[in-house]
């Protein structure tokens, strides 16, 4: 990291080549990443990102916080999926405590998680094409973004940061005609897929920026620690919903998508492939909804309804402990791994018994994914540099921390 | 489901194919095991971890081929202080297992796995920069979070949540 030293972290090799520097103000690099590169004319010798411009610390800060309060905290780190962020940490919490979550909580997660996916992609869709120079993508994108974002308005009371999941549960019933809403929004938006296909997918000048642009194969993918759609991109065939699925996946069915070419293209491919799937499993959470509480009964770690606190003593003194005091987790450690839109997001919980947690530790699919951009542009033109960067869908938030 | 106790008897855990692979190389290797959880933790005997690491990646029969995480834990007051934990992964058996080495305060190091694992390399300068650990043999041994010239390490437990005023 060199914030305050203007000087270049790489050194050119050769007579002939040229250090550029690229970002962190930089509109292609997604946020606040700085990639310095060695070019021979317009040829790519080496590549290096430079990272650390968005760390807050909250690694640390979640040390001095309540486990309830650290739930916000994980809206944070990836602002494009804030619903995944939070399950993969009360899931993890919830396994110190061993919890057991009822089903129409569980179904909950899923539903909104596969939303949070199809807000993600949808953001990533848009500004990847936008880099690479289709500009149209971005708004038709953002259409439907909004609705998703109108979605959680509705049922969390915020469009971003919406801290929806409780450790025990989630928040609060949906609003009426919350499910109503989703499903005309999954009858409308595989329609919508196709418009985005039909401007992109058959179209010369979108392969040609993309088709065996990148490309990586499956061996130095797993090596250099890439997940999610970037791995299956190059044909490995694994997505942690489906080989070991958590908070209720194993009762969808749904398809992975997998692509061999390892390029920018079969990236494309996995990902709107996996916005259809996620309006599937969107569906199925639709029609399966079972009924039943919404939080677990553990009323020493989920706060009490409204209602009860009004009438009864006991909930009144449970929710003042549990603010005040918080709740005390049994000492151990867990890793939680969930596949959030970029990939393999793993939360690393350690308790020593008390109320705050001891080391929260987030594995950030983007911070490994980060790595391939070296294999992935040596040789290649400063052009694919900004194609490759948008195929691997980086988040600088969660690469920071 | 109520906690299940954990297990940490060696004797009852060797069934485990991680395990087994480390005893059958070197049963020096394995200084203890726990199951909690659903997860198992191997504590490994710090200067055999690369080689132990490279015999797990390998392993034919449950190739831990995947690094998912680097990470570290500060045990601060009690001694050996800290913790580089390893979480590894197999892809095609869908298994995970994690690897503890313990270092004691006094200018702690472990081999570096960039050699088994190109993907540790900014884990383990992320662990670096925040932890005072050091890689040996790691290529590119640099902060990454914090800035170049910055004092201390804020992971550690004896580093103010606010910062050094």
């Amino acid at each position: 990291m060199a914030h305050l030293t203007p000087t270049p972290v790489l050194e050119p090799v050769q007579d002939r080549t040229m250090i550029l520097n690229m970002g962190p103000q930089h509109p292609s690099t997604h946020g606040v990443l700085r990639v310095i590169l060695e070019i021979d004319g317009e040829n790519v010798v080496r590549i290096m990102p430079d990272i650390g411009y968005l760390h807050t610390g909250i690694e640390k800060t979640c040390e001095a916080k309540f486990y309830q309060q650290v739930v916000p905290l994980t809206d944070r780190i990836d602002y494009l999926c804030p619903m995944t962020n939070n399950l993969c940490y009360v899931l993890a919490v919830e396994k110190l405590l061993g919890l057991e979550i009822p089903p129409k909580a569980q179904w909950l997660r899923v539903l909104l998680n596969e939303l949070t996916r199809i807000n993600s992609h949808l953001v990533w869709l848009g500004t990847h094409a936008m880099d690479i120079g289709a500009l149209t993508v971005f708004l038709y994108c953002f259409r439907e973004r909004e609705d998703v974002l109108r979605l959680f308005e509705a049922v969390s009371g915020q469009r971003m940061m919406t801290s929806y999941f409780r450790i025990g549960g989630v928040a609060l019933e949906p609003p009426l005609g919350f499910f109503d809403r989703v499903r005309k929004f999954a009858n409308r938006f595989p329609s919508k897929v196709d418009e985005y296909e039909n401007l992109l997918t058959n179209n010369p000048i979108w392969m040609m920026r993309t088709k065996g642009v990148a490309r990586i194969t499956a061996e130095d993918a797993i090596a250099l620690g890439a997940s999610g759609p970037t791995l299956r991109g190059s044909g490995v065939d694994i997505d942690l919903r489906r080989d070991m699925p958590y908070s209720g996946y194993e009762n969808f069915k749904f398809k992975v998508p997998v692509a061999q070419e390892g390029d920018v293209f079969a990236r494309y491919i996995c990902r709107v492939q996996e916005l259809r799937e996620s309006i599937g499993i969107v569906q199925q959470a639709l029609d399966g909804m079972p009924q039943g509480p919404i939080k677990a009964d553990a009323p020493k770690v989920v706060l009490p309804d409204r209602e009860k606190m009004k009438t009864q003593m006991e909930a009144l003194i449970y929710h003042f402990k549990i603010i005040t005091e918080g709740f005390a987790v049994p000492a151990g450690e867990v890793y939680q791994a969930v596949e959030s839109p970029r990939g393999e997001m793993g939360y690393y919980v350690v308790s020593d018994g008390t109320a705050k947690p001891y080391r929260v530790h987030m594995r950030s699919a983007c911070l490994a994914n980060l790595q391939l951009l070296q294999k992935m542009c040596e040789g290649r033109l400063i052009a694919d540099v900004v194609a490759a960067i948008g195929s691997i869908d980086i988040v600088l938030g969660e690469i920071d921390r | 489901m109520p906690l299940a106790p954990p297990i940490t008897d060696l004797e009852q855990l060797k069934g485990h194919p991680a395990i087994a692979l480390l005893l059958a190389w070197n049963p020096a290797v394995v200084e203890g095991a726990k199951f909690d959880r659903d997860e198992m933790s191997i504590y490994v005997e710090r200067s055999s971890l690369r080689e132990a690491c490279t015999l797990l990646r390998d392993d034919p029969g449950c190739p831990f081929n995947y690094l998912s995480d680097v990470t570290c834990v500060d045990w601060y007051p009690s001694e050996p202080r800290f913790e580089v934990i390893y979480h590894l992964l197999s892809i095609s058996k869908k298994e995970r297992v994690r690897l503890k080495v313990r270092l004691a305060s006094d200018s702690p190091a472990v081999e570096s796995v960039t050699s088994v694992w190109p993907s540790a390399n900014f884990f383990e300068r992320e662990v670096f920069d925040l932890f005072g650990i050091r890689f040996t043999g790691h290529p590119y041994l640099r902060r990454i979070q914090m800035p170049e010239e910055w004092e201390g390490h804020p992971l550690r437990k004896d580093y103010p949540v606010e910062g050094y005023r």
